[in-house]
């Protein structure tokens, strides 16, 4: 239990660098908006969303309506309920109500792709572990960008940009490398990825929603096209 | 209480409404195979959409970021870990603005 947790907040120092980073970033268009380090705090701490805080500093300066604030939360924030039915599936029977509640609030990109990469049934704990330590560096990185701007030079923000990105790759390449139809399946999500933001009218959806749509699409094409045998799912569980 | 704190409340309820909907409806084991197949894909291919091509955008220009996503892809080819993997990223990105600049 208590290993479980050190894990979860060593494995979360990579993501809480890039947090940092991010939310830092992200301070800075808050600050445009008007808001304050504790508010940039707040928010950060209860939303934990890069896409949908970027919506919040959007509608508070076009003083949009809350029917439009809370559309805007849930566009963005979609994505979320295709990681946490996922993660339903890698509860080991017995974890409380509770826990499971728990676990599927401290989902951001980040923490689902280490949480669904544990190896076997997932310990809740180990999830705590990382969202604390990275809810911590993304609440702290928005309010230092709203309070210090512009003073981290860009070339280490650049860098420390890609440490997001870097994660990811880490945890598709060996599910890649095991599975050739999860690498046919990532070959293909980068493709059209990459052809969706520059289509005609497609470029045009915002970010979260061209994920949803090529995530539903790529997965059910794939679950169609080769069904996990049971064998198969026994030993990614 | 303010405006912003009222726009902060919402948002934030409907971020977390939408995270905790999955689990308060799905307790066991899903029976369908399609659903199943469908939710062991989904990992991967939305953690593929997020990075391509928004690493080429994170950067001023899309090169540095090409190169961190083909060396962090051999990296991970290779065998490393979560954080090896993102360093590797980060120092790919950081020499090529050097280089640059």
């Amino acid at each position: 239990m208590h290993s479980n947790f050190t894990k979860g907040l060593r494995d979360g120092i990579p993501i809480a660098l890039g947090y940092y980073a991010v939310a830092f970033s992200l301070g800075i268009i808050a600050k445009r908006t008007g808001f304050s380090a504790i508010e940039g705090f707040v928010s950060s701490t209860f939303m934990r969303a890069s896409a949908g805080e970027y919506g919040l500093y959007t509608v508070v300066a076009a003083s949009a309506t809350f029917v439009e604030a809370v559309a805007m939360s849930a566009v963005t924030n979609l994505r979320y309920i295709l990681m946490s039915a996922a993660l339903t599936q890698k509860f080991a029977e017995g974890t409380s109500l509770l826990k499971r509640l728990l676990v599927s609030l401290c989902i951001t990109d980040e923490i689902f792709g280490i949480s669904i990469a544990f190896p076997g049934r997932l310990a809740p704990s180990y999830t705590f572990g990382a969202a604390i330590i990275t809810t911590l560096c993304w609440a702290s990185g928005t309010a230092s960008g709203i309070i210090a701007g512009g003073a981290l030079p860009a070339n280490i923000v650049a860098a420390l940009s890609v440490a997001l990105y870097g994660m990811f790759i880490a945890i598709i390449i060996p599910a890649a490398k095991k599975d050739r139809y999860v690498l046919a399946a990532v070959i293909v999500s980068f493709v059209l990825s990459g052809l969706c933001s520059i289509a005609p009218y497609i470029s045009e959806w915002s970010v979260g929603t061209r994920t949803i749509v090529l995530t539903i699409i790529v997965s059910a094409v794939a679950a169609i096209v080769k069904p996990i045998e049971e064998k198969e799912e026994d030993c990614h569980e | 209480m303010n405006s912003t704190a009222i726009y902060i409340i919402v948002t934030a309820l409907t971020a977390n409404l939408i995270r905790i909907l999955p689990p308060l409806f799905i307790r066991g084991q899903i029976k369908s195979r399609f659903l199943r197949s469908f939710l062991y894909y989904i990992p991967y291919v939305t953690l593929a959409i997020m990075t391509f091509p928004a690493i080429t955008q994170a950067t001023e220009s899309p090169l540095p970021g090409l190169l961190a996503l083909v060396t962090g892809i051999i990296a991970a080819w290779r065998g490393l870990g979560l954080f090896p993997v993102s360093v590797i990223c980060c120092i790919v990105v950081f020499l090529c603005e050097w280089f640059v600049s």
